[in-house]
């Protein structure tokens, strides 16, 4: 069995949880969902695959302190299970290195596919570069958000409830919020970025209104990030954040290698650029060469039409 | 107060990785730099030494070529330079293990590291080695200072940032700050020279390492994806838009 420490994403589960569960039924296993704070422990029950819940109640769960979760988490956590699984976004990461160090194990991070053999590939070298690495005994691997897809829904596995909580080492004293209310680029499934080609910032406008079409989040490549004050958290690239969106748009973006280092691996990209050899078109499946003056609004006009 | 900035050296980031006989030619790469998260930690690792009056220590684990590193971490200021000299793979509890052994041995107190190298992207050095020592950890840090006894912290996250205190022992693992690096002066650069590395082995740290249960088995070149289509203008929107919908089921 392979233990699964969920994700959540607000008050609901991480739509990343599922796609770990069907990880674990992919190499054969089946799974034991913990929900640290109880977040979505409700939805992990009816996930397939997943043969019980643990809902970790505690006071620790209220910010986020890593150290603190992976202590009051650890202890619900199968000896008989050879494989622990968080998802590979910042959080999980951070859970899987300390539990990973707790139980004096190797972690694997950012897993993009695995098999039965404990056979993991995964990027290095800011995607410059790919590894297959293996474990032979217990280890904790963190997955990249939609390697996988999600296991079907139809479940009714049996929900268990612990209170237990830890010693937090930190505290919050403030929380500023800087970035928009918009979806993050980190969580979107779909992510509309601009970069420089955009003009200016006020253009970013006609991004934020087709992303609003979408559901989509807004992206930013680092020109205008550092150049025209963008919030970092909408910056995707090395320096920025890795997603793996199915639908990535880049509009007005040259596609730096930084950049690409930061989207490449999203199931399907569309660039809007009107430079013909601009480099963005060489991982684009749907390449538009256009300035976005013209292209999105018949872009926008097309999509009102579905 | 023990500062202790744990620095690793990778391939410079415009390097060119080349794979030859299934692993990658370190013999290729012509540059070698400090990671570019671990620079930041190392800018705010002398700020707050000279904001606390503290003790600066740079610890790094890796071979022969990573002390020329050091070196330039001497040049801006820090203190005492440790090379802990392993050769060869490690895996990420070892590397934990003889970091945590060092900061240990030299008393660290505030420990500054990158969020994720820029070799192994992984980001599990930070919380890792806070496990292995009783530090708290803070990972996506932007700045650090030191107020009332207390280390106040900029941390952020996808809303924006939040202000954290925390006591030592700490980890802070460095998003990109807010702060311009430094530059050594030609000065620092000559005093760096001469500034002694203190190189241990793992025996040294009483830290022998186990055998690894990872086995790295191959290293490639990313797949190249099949190249996608081009067309000009604005009349093909209708169909890109269709084959999203229809073929990709994307919107
Ligand atoms: C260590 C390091 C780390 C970095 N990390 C990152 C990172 O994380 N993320 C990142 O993005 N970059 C990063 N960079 C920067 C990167 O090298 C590029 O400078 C940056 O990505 C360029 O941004 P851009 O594509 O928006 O701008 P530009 O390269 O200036 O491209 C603008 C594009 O817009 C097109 N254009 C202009 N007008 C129009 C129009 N009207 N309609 C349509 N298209 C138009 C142009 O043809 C051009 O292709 C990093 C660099 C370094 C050295
Ligand atoms: N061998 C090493 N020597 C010194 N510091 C290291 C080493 N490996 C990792 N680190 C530190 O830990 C950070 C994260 O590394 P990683 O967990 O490999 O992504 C790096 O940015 C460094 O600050």
């Amino acid at each position: 069995m392979i233990t699964i420490i969920a994700e959540n994403s607000g008050n609901t589960l991480h739509p990343v949880t599922s796609q770990l569960v069907n990880a674990a039924i992919s190499i054969g296993s089946s799974a034991h969902v913990i929900c640290p704070g109880g977040i979505g422990a409700v939805e992990a029950t009816k996930i397939t695959g997943v043969n019980k819940v643990t809902s970790v109640l505690g006071d620790c769960f209220k910010i986020f302190d890593g150290s603190a979760w992976a202590e009051a988490i650890n202890s619900s956590i199968d000896d008989d299970s050879n494989v622990i699984f968080t998802s590979a976004t910042s959080q999980g990461r951070e859970i899987g290195a300390i539990i990973a160090a707790k139980r004096k194990v190797p972690i694997i991070q950012d897993a993009i596919s695995l098999d039965s053999t404990i056979e993991v590939t995964r990027t290095i070298y800011s995607g410059k570069a790919l590894e297959k690495i293996q474990s032979s005994s217990k280890c904790v691997i963190t997955i990249r958000p939609n390697s996988f897809d999600s296991a079907p829904q139809g479940n009714n596995a049996p929900l268990n409830t612990v209170d237990k909580s830890a010693d937090l080492r930190i505290s919050v004293k403030e929380a500023i919020v800087k970035a928009s209310e918009r979806l993050d680029v980190s969580e979107a499934d779909i992510i509309i970025s601009g970069g420089r080609g955009m003009g200016s910032i006020d253009n970013f406008a006609e991004l934020e209104s087709l992303a609003d079409m979408l559901g989509a989040a807004v992206g930013a490549s680092r020109a205008v990030v550092d150049e025209w004050g963008m919030p970092h958290t909408m910056q995707v690239g090395q320096t920025g954040k890795t997603v793996t969106p199915s639908l990535y748009i880049a509009v007005g973006i040259s596609g730096a290698i930084q950049h690409l280092a930061g989207m490449r691996s999203s199931n399907y990209i569309v660039a809007i650029n009107k430079d013909e050899d601009a480099p963005i078109f060489n991982v684009a499946d749907y390449g538009i060469v256009a300035s976005w003056e013209d292209a999105l609004p018949v872009l926008k006009e097309e999509l009102s039409k579905l | 107060m023990n500062i202790i900035v744990l620095l690793k050296q990778v391939p410079d980031t415009t390097a060119k990785i080349s794979i030859s006989s299934g692993f990658m030619d370190e013999s290729t790469i012509t540059k070698w730099s400090m990671s570019p998260y671990d620079e930041f930690a190392l800018e705010s690792a002398l700020q707050l030494k000279q904001n606390c009056n503290g003790n600066l220590i740079a610890i790094t684990c890796g071979p022969d070529r990573c002390s020329k590193m050091l070196t330039d971490a001497a040049a801006v200021g820090t203190d005492k330079l440790i090379h802990i000299h392993h050769e060869g793979y490690l895996d990420s509890i070892q590397t934990q293990t003889l970091l945590a052994a060092a900061i240990k041995k030299f008393e660290g107190e505030v420990i500054m590291c990158g969020k994720q190298a820029a070799d192994t992207n992984s980001g599990s050095t930070g919380p890792g080695v806070a496990e292995l020592i009783g530090a708290s950890c803070i990972t996506h840090v932007s700045e650090v200072k030191y107020e009332n006894e207390e280390l106040i912290a900029t941390r952020l996250n996808s809303l924006g940032f939040e202000i954290i205190s925390t006591s030592p022992p700490s980890i802070f693992a460095f998003d990109k700050g807010v702060k311009e690096l430094r530059r050594p002066n030609v000065r620092g650069i000559m005093m760096a020279k001469k500034k002694e590395i203190t190189r241990l082995t793992p025996e040294d740290l009483g830290a022998s390492l186990t055998n690894s249960n990872i086995n790295l088995i191959s290293q490639m070149p990313p797949s190249e994806k099949a190249p996608g289509q081009k067309y000009e203008g604005t009349d093909s929107i209708h169909e890109i838009v269709s084959k999203l919908r229809d073929e990709a089921n994307v919107i």
